[in-house]
């Protein structure tokens, strides 16, 4: 599909990091501000979504994208699935709180409430993931329409 | 106790598992699937000591507090270990056929990824002991079954899928709906609680407006008639295996169960007088509806589909009356109608699979060079038809007992007249199939393969021994502990917390 | 009160849409105006007057809104967006095949 105009693509190459880097920050503050897996991986997927509509792509490379995304995906689903089995291999329940025994942080800091920053991060990269690949295949599903 | 969180664990990680090493070897979601899904019985069997109690399962380890509580937590109890059983055994079989069936459409991976999350839907929807967890596990398997039902991506098939969507999008609103107004009145989502405490506050108009909504989308899942307009499209136009899985195990466990448990365990049968009486009236309507249309069908998995309908409206009939026996029979014919709808469905791929064709006029003498189709299709009918000795018999003829017992007399002459149009149908299909003169484009075909003639055996020799679980060492083991949770209500309550 | 009552119009707003309305794309629009409302009647459940956001500083005391209710208006809100997108990319893969929306057109299977 065609990119658009320089005058957009030039803000856009501006603006991409910053949005990307605020979705990080949301993913990595889940515990302490609003957010958390869910928002910050959709502001991720959103930052890749504007630089693909800015710039154009065509069908070929289209395809790899979402190859790589949906195995990204795929990948985010299995580090959840361990960091919720880490509980039992370590001899307790499941999705227990590993850190709880061995150093609790402190409420509000950053490096605290146990498995929770783990967990959303690995659902921040399952979110941007699972999202970017169904922009793609939608952006693929009109290379063939009869019209 | 760790058991639990290995049924939705599994089948999730197996599905997520296959597109990093299908790239090695081509046949790896084979292996995968079937794995899984044996594991996953192994398990489900083992689970059956101490099937009396609940097992219960705090997620986290967040123990209740002072009695009241507050995590999520899975429980096992005699119905959900028997409808585990029901799940990944038939899903075993299916995942054994799908190895050969498959092979028409492209894309086996993928198939393999949908179902098994189809599966790890299902195991949680009857491992949750809280509703929004109940809730969260239904959406998954039910978009899962979106996609499956689409899969080869011709245009019924497209049509019918969208047709399913939207009746099941609005089920799901209706559900949640429900469920945002029980958080309201009780404070709580654990099912054992908003037992307790609906139980102390009675029935008010939004306890009453809640149950009617979760009747509402309960029974669009399960295609109780009115609600029926998606099935007769959807399961025809689904893959063979997936149309097995539909109708012989999800729209009982989205619908049946989940109506169980919330209306026998979570409101208790002396909060909402009435519900059995929904449920007589809506299960004979159903079974009438069902078997009428069924007749006239040409098509033949929608004259399955509408039998499934029919046998549908019999386990909610059974479950109306209300009586003790009701509720074994209508256990019983659940397991059954699993078995065997199954069993005719995965039939009515193999005659696909080999003669390209599902109308039923351009079929006849298929059993000259099926036999093995020919003959569990034979056990399929008969049984569900209710002819004595196959397992089938036993189930409706408790059904019309339980119902002659509770002096409903005119409904159990409805049940048998509707028995004896479904073995009028079921007759159809198997001369029309089968007996009569061969087809001469279908002189050369052969029987289907091994991988998939063997789920099409076992499932049919099940189907004649499983008359056994009637005899009192047995019917203990399995069928007894389920009927007696719903008999119980809301002693669910007990089993759960106290315990 | 009036708040609930509102919520449960748009949901009745919804159910009309995918009753009533022919078009494909607007029966979608109804399923997801419907899942909406409920997501907004869940949200309305939390409130308690005078609350502040659940954030808890430390130090501080105060009457916070309900936190539940919004952990299950995200999990639904995700849930709503799988539904939506494979509701139109079949809408989508529909008009390839058919070369209309109308829902009275698409009818091949019957009976």
């Amino acid at each position: 599909m065609q990119g658009m105009s320089l005058i957009v693509k030039k803000i856009s190459q501006i603006m991409a990091p910053s949005i990307f880097i605020l979705g990080m920050y949301v993913v990595a503050h889940g515990h302490l501000t609003p957010g958390g897996g869910f928002a910050g991986g959709v502001l991720i997927a959103g930052c890749f979504t504007l630089l693909i509509l800015a710039y154009g792509s065509s069908k070929e490379r289209s395809l790899v994208f979402k190859e790589k995304a949906s195995l990204i995906e795929s990948g985010g689903i299995f580090l959840f699935l361990f960091i919720a089995l880490l509980g039992l291999i370590q001899g307790t329940l499941f999705f227990v709180n590993i850190f709880s025994r061995s150093n609790p942080g402190v409420p509000g800091a950053l490096f605290s409430s146990g498995i929770i920053p783990l967990c959303n991060i690995a659902i921040g990269v399952e979110v941007a993931a699972a999202l970017f690949a169904i922009f793609i295949t939608f952006a693929i599903m009109r290379f063939g329409e009869k019209l | 106790m760790n058991v639990l969180p290995l049924f939705i664990v599994i089948p999730l990680g197996a599905a997520f598992l296959i597109p990093f090493l299908v790239k090695m070897w081509r046949r790896i979601p084979d292996l995968t699937g079937t794995l899984a899904t044996l594991s996953l019985t192994v398990l489900a069997f083992c689970l059956t000591d101490k099937i009396n109690t609940a097992r219960v399962y705090y997620v986290g380890g967040w123990e209740p507090v002072k009695g009241i509580p507050i995590g999520i937590s899975m429980v096992a109890d005699g119905l959900s270990v028997l409808m585990l059983i029901i799940i990944n055994f038939i899903a075993l079989m299916v995942s054994i056929y799908s190895i050969e069936y498959m092979k028409q459409y492209t894309d086996k991976a993928k198939y393999y990824i949908l179902f098994l999350l189809m599966i790890a839907g299902l195991n949680g929807v009857v491992l949750s002991g809280d509703l929004f967890n109940m809730f969260v596990f239904l959406e998954i398997s039910a978009i899962a079954s979106y996609s499956l039902v689409a899969f080869g991506i011709g245009a019924e098939e497209l049509e019918a899928s969208f047709k399913y969507q939207v009746l099941g999008g609005t089920a799901s609103a209706f559900i949640l709906f429900a469920i945002a107004i029980v958080y309201r009145i009780t404070g709580t989502l654990n099912m054992a609680d908003v037992s307790k405490v609906i139980s102390t506050t009675g029935l008010n108009s939004a306890v009453l407006f809640s149950a009617l909504l979760f009747f509402a989308g309960f029974s669009l899942k399960a295609a109780l008639v009115p609600f029926h307009a998606w099935l007769p499209d959807a399961h025809p136009s689904a893959p063979a295996p997936i149309s097995a899985m539909l109708s012989g195990v999800v729209i009982k466990v989205l619908g049946v169960y989940a109506l169980i448990r919330v209306f026998f365990n979570v409101y208790g049968i002396g909060t909402f007088n009435s519900i059995l009486s929904m449920m007589l009236i809506f299960g004979l309507i159903s079974m009438v509806f069902g078997g009428i249309l069924a007749v006239g069908q040409k098509d033949l998995k929608r004259m399955f589909a509408y039998s499934s309908i029919s046998q549908i409206g019999y386990i909610i009939f059974a479950l109306g009356l209300g009586t003790k026996l009701g509720y074994f029979a209508a256990v019983f014919h659940l397991i059954n109608h699993a078995a065997f709808k199954s069993l005719l469905f995965l039939d009515s791929g193999a005659i696909v699979y080999r003669t390209g064709t599902r109308d039923l006029e351009k079929m006849g003498g298929l059993a000259q060079v099926m036999p093995v189709t020919s003959w569990t299709s034979l056990v399929g009918s008969l049984s569900i038809s209710g002819i004595p000795p196959f397992a089938g018999f036993w189930s409706k003829l408790l059904i019309i007992i339980a119902a002659v017992q509770a002096k409903h007399f005119i409904w159990a002459f409805v049940a048998i007249l509707v028995s004896i149009i479904t073995l009028v149908y079921f007759m159809k299909f198997y001369k029309m199939a089968f007996l009569g003169k061969l087809n001469e484009s279908f002189a050369k075909i052969k029987e289907v393969p091994v991988f998939m003639s063997l789920p099409l055996i076992i499932l049919a020799l099940l189907g004649i021994i499983m008359g056994i679980l009637l005899l009192p060492a047995l019917k203990e083991l399995i069928i007894q502990p389920a009927a007696d949770v719903i008999y119980s209500g809301v002693n669910y309550v007990q089993t759960v917390l106290g315990g | 009160m009036i708040e609930y009552i509102l919520a449960v119009v748009l949901f009745a707003i919804g159910l009309y849409g995918v009753i009533v309305k022919r078009n494909l794309i607007k029966i979608i629009i109804g399923l997801m105006i419907m899942e909406y409302a409920v997501n907004l009647f869940l949200a309305l459940i939390g409130y308690r007057s005078g609350g502040a956001p659940p954030i808890v500083e430390v130090g501080k005391n105060q009457i916070f809104v309900d936190p539940l209710p919004q952990a299950l208006v995200l999990t639904a809100i995700v849930i709503g967006l799988g539904t939506t997108a494979l509701l139109v990319s079949f809408a989508v893969r529909i008009f390839e095949k058919y070369d209309t929306f109308d829902v009275r057109k698409i009818r091949k299977l019957r009976g």
